[in-house]
């Protein structure tokens, strides 16, 4: 048999000319998403990827969703959240989060904090820690843990697959990766001080969080947000209350105040990390429930049924705090009073509100 | 990270998760799936410290080639056949994508394992990832591409065509129903296990070979995401299969998932890949040929049947009656002929059959000229305006506008394997016993006796002729669709790829036809008239020829 010498087999290309502007024919620049308004002149990439991805009967949807669950509703109902909107696609996430910031930002965090890590690692930080605040850093700083991941997984995740815009799921889903990043931060950090600090114990914040009185209010606290069925309900309570009122009581108004005093300048710029990424949800959640205070047929409603949530986790997130008093007192440098954190933490969620439609 | 930090790092996360004592989880996404007994069964292991560089990594590649695309002028050397089928493609694709994003809390709140659960996390994030990288790259295409009409009103364009609910089921399908239905054996077990290879391998070679390497940049890099997901599914479908009680469901997902994932997916990318495409070599392999290798062989062959030592029942019969309608029923060419009957209804422009194409297709699928030929050089002639009207509407074709299955929205195409009946107070036609099973016994309330609460079901107006019925198909596309270009007046789709303007078919063209739906004329028969009309229709074909009546 002959051995035939065969060619590659490739693709040829071909001269098309098949670039913008070659030919002049109608709509031979229409070169821009037409099928809803950009806020400004132009769209903004984040709009061009984000906007009506997720269909909607009430604007080109035209054969309505095709599956349903077992009770008939199907798709993105809006009844899924007690608060109404006379457009939820009003709303664009101020942060403008799609692939390309998510990847870049969430990047360069990690990075930050590996290095971080690894300077206190070369410049023998982890031995200097003052041993009173090793306790409570083994203890308190990594219970917190547990809240951002709790968080993370069991409300920001569902809350994305359940509001009736593309808008407003993909920024709860950016905020779930925030707070499981952040939980992987912190515990990621508590494994190399296991291996840096001499009888550091590195297990112990589970037992801190699960049985430590001290904690059990701010874990029923999540739990409480984990269990809850309305996505707006969930954001809300998330992001206008255990935000101030409990995570930035603890984060800012304890550890990122007192580390540093006790030899430790590495911790700080990891909850700072976690700080500014609860700052960007707030962004979200400023945006998103001012428009639904304002909103001209339902605005008085949604601002009894926030106002409504916001007295009852309320309630829960200040017993919750006051609770987490005694850590203040853990520590041998006394720079910062419980009352003055907490103040601090009332005055943020003021202004928030304010910034909301909710003033008291 | 080192392989073993990554280890190291991924046993300590699994601290983070703890049992609730003050509340009950809320059980917002129902299943009939149990997994009280289930042993855990553990993914790939994921950390999101070295998850996001690696994420960005890649992005940075994906961003680099699309900078580089367009110094070199790529589009130069694009073939505006292929680039066509995108506005079709990229529509649909985002949205499944995002789909994926929403349905990973169904799977989350449905299986008790915590490493499932971080897995399927990320997974979430991934399709964020995915969703919107694939609207950007379709952004490009139209900033550059000639012809941008199409590309302008995409997800305007994908929520009310006449295919868009046959690519939406591929989406809610993920994200509605029994939890562990749509999230686990429909989304993961069937369509990112076997179908993302003909989907984000197969597409993207087709795509370089007609000029275009951007498809193929993000779409690989799509897909490289896309072993951790199957790794979560596995681990899910294994803790199902401990609890016996779970078999009969699986069993009957398994059927459904497959069915509608081949008769879907199939349909598009089968249509894209054969029909979309300049490369006529005959070395160049065929939709079929992938099919073999990546489904059969790989999938079916190498993930599927070695499950059933764990006492899974697989559709063996379903994997062939499937290959049998690529193969010997002409599925793909039946499916690209009806696209292309419905031109006039696109917001895409489908380039003829010439007769490279026509000794390409006799090569590979023979007896292809006989079945399909004619009709493709009659779709050619009457791809002219000059006085006719389009295709559909003109007798000489020789096609009879085909019934919808009621259950995947594509239409009954093989005629013999028709099955009418009457479901929930409706005459339903259906494309296959399967899909008429999926619809009259699957998504119920009880399913072989026992209770199925949490099933979901088929809903929405899911016939597109319907809602159009009676209709004059300018208004239908000025003013329900908007296919119209910015000049008020020529249409976005065409039957060729002309772009003379003088050439370019108008509204006028197609003012004065009445569009009806077959299913609204079905039902209005008396039922000895709907026998016979039915008698008839399943004589019909190939190729949509009527029979005698
Ligand atoms: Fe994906
Ligand atoms: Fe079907």
């Amino acid at each position: 048999m002959a051995t035939e010498v065969k060619e590659r087999s490739v693709p040829k290309p071909a001269f098309t000319d098949a670039e913008a502007g070659a030919k002049e024919f109608p709509s031979w620049q229409s070169r821009s998403y037409n099928y809803f308004t950009p806020r400004k002149r132009r769209a903004t990439v984040y709009e061009d990827v984000t906007v009506d991805v997720q269909p909607d009967p009430a604007r080109h949807l035209s054969q309505g969703w095709v599956y349903e669950f077992a009770n008939g509703v199907g798709g993105y109902p809006q009844e899924w959240t007690a608060l109404k909107s006379s457009n939820w696609h009003q709303f664009l996430d101020p942060n403008e989060e799609w692939e390309q910031t998510i990847y870049r930002n969430n990047a360069n965090v990690v990075r930050q904090i590996s290095q971080n890590i690894e300077h206190g690692r070369t410049a023998g930080v982890y031995a200097a820690f003052d041993p009173a605040w090793v306790k409570v850093l083994e203890r308190h700083v990594f219970a917190w843990a547990h809240a951002e991941h709790g968080i993370g997984l069991h409300v920001y995740t569902p809350a994305q697959r359940d509001a009736p815009t593309n808008m407003i799921n993909n920024a709860m889903a950016v905020g779930a990766v925030h707070k499981l990043r952040f939980a992987q931060d912190l515990i990621l950090y508590n494994l190399a001080l296991s291996e840096e600090i001499d009888g550091f114990d590195g297990s112990i914040h589970r037992q801190t969080w699960q049985e430590d009185p001290v904690w059990q209010p701010t874990r029923e606290f999540v739990e409480q947000l984990t269990a809850t069925r309305d996505w707006a309900e969930q954001w809300f309570a998330t992001s206008v209350v255990f935000e101030p009122m409990l995570g930035e009581l603890f984060r800012s108004g304890f550890v990122m105040q007192v580390a540093a005093l006790h030899g430790d300048f590495v911790t700080p710029t990891i909850m700072g990390a976690g700080e500014s990424d609860a700052a960007r949800e707030q962004r979200g959640a400023r945006v998103l429930f001012r428009m639904l205070t304002d909103d001209a047929e339902h605005g008085a409603a949604n601002q009894a049924q926030l106002r409504q949530w916001l007295s009852t986790w309320n309630a829960a997130a200040e017993n919750a705090a006051r609770t987490l008093q005694p850590i203040w007192s853990q520590i041998s440098e006394k720079v910062v009073r419980f009352e003055d954190s907490l103040e601090r933490s009332k005055a943020r969620q003021q202004a928030l509100l304010a910034d909301i439609g909710l003033e008291a | 990270m080192s392989r073993a930090s990554i280890t190291k790092a991924h046993q300590k996360i699994q601290e983070l998760s703890w049992e609730p004592t003050f509340v009950e989880p809320v059980d917002k996404y129902p299943t009939d799936y149990t997994f009280e007994k289930a042993p855990k069964k553990d993914p790939l292991k994921q950390v999101l410290r070295s998850y996001f560089p690696m994420e960005e990594e890649k992005d940075n590649r994906v961003f680099g080639a699309m900078d580089g695309a367009i110094r070199g002028n790529m589009f130069r050397q694009v073939q505006e056949r292929w680039m066509e089928w995108q506005k079709l493609f990229l529509s649909i694709i985002p949205f499944p994508e995002i789909s994926a994003a929403r349905a990973m809390p169904l799977a989350i709140n449905a299986v008790p394992n915590p490493e499932v659960h971080n897995g399927l996390a990320i997974q979430m994030i991934d399709e964020v990832r995915h969703s919107t990288i694939q609207m950007n790259l379709k952004r490009l295409y139209m900033n550059h591409y000639i012809d941008p009409a199409g590309f302008d009103l995409t997800e305007k364009g994908f929520a009310n065509c006449y295919a868009g609910t046959i690519g939406r089921q591929f989406g809610e399908g993920f994200i509605t129903g029994d939890a562990i239905t749509a999230a686990n054996v429909y989304l993961t077990i069937v369509a990112e296990t076997a179908f993302t290879n003909v989907l984000f391998v197969a597409m993207p070679g087709e795509a370089a070979a007609n000029g275009d390497y951007l498809l193929p940049t993000v779409f690989h890099s799509v897909q490289s995401d896309e072993s951790r997901h199957i790794s979560n599914g596995y681990s899910i479908i294994l803790m199902a299969l401990a609890d016996e009680r779970n078999r009969q469901l699986l069993e009957r997902d398994l059927r459904y998932a497959w069915w509608n994932n081949h008769a879907v997916v199939d349909a598009a990318i089968g249509t894209f890949i054969e029909y979309g495409t300049k490369d006529r070599r005959k070395d160049r392999e065929s939709y079929a040929e992938a099919w073999r290798r990546w489904i059969y062989d790989d999938y079916y062959r190498s993930y599927l049947v070695p499950l059933e030592k764990y006492g899974l029942t697989i559709p063996h019969d379903l994997v062939e009656e499937s290959w049998n309608r690529i193969w010997n029923k002409g599925y793909i060419h039946e499916v690209a002929q009806f696209f292309a009957t419905g031109w006039f209804a696109n917001y895409w422009r489908i380039d003829g059959m010439d007769d490279s194409d026509f000794e390409w297709f006799e090569f590979k699928y023979p007896g292809w000229y006989d079945k399909y030929g004619r009709w493709w050089e009659k779709y050619t002639e009457l791809s002219k305006k000059n006085g006719h009207k389009p295709i559909a509407f003109e007798a000489e074709a020789n096609y009879q506008y085909p019934h919808r299955c009621w259950t995947c929205m594509v239409p009954c195409l093989i005629r013999e394997d028709t099955v009418m009946d009457e479901v929930d107070g409706q005459v339903r036609t259906y494309c296959s016993q399967t899909c008429h099973w999926t619809d009259k016994v699957a998504f119920r309330p009880q399913y072989e006796g026992r209770d199925t609460p949490s099933m979901g079901r088929l809903g929405g107006m899911r016939e597109w002729e319907t809602l159009h019925h009676g209709k004059d198909l300018a208004e239908i596309m000025q003013d329900s669709l908007g296919y119209v270009r910015d000049d008020g007046h020529t249409l976005i789709p065409q039957p060729h790829l002309n772009l003379d303007p003088k050439e370019m078919w108008t509204l006028d063209e197609v003012r004065g036809i009445t569009l009806n739906s077959p299913n609204v004329l079905l039902n209005e028969m008396s039922p000895e008239e709907r026998e016979a009309h039915m008698a008839q229709y399943k004589r019909g074909g190939p190729a949509g020829r009527p029979a005698a009546a």
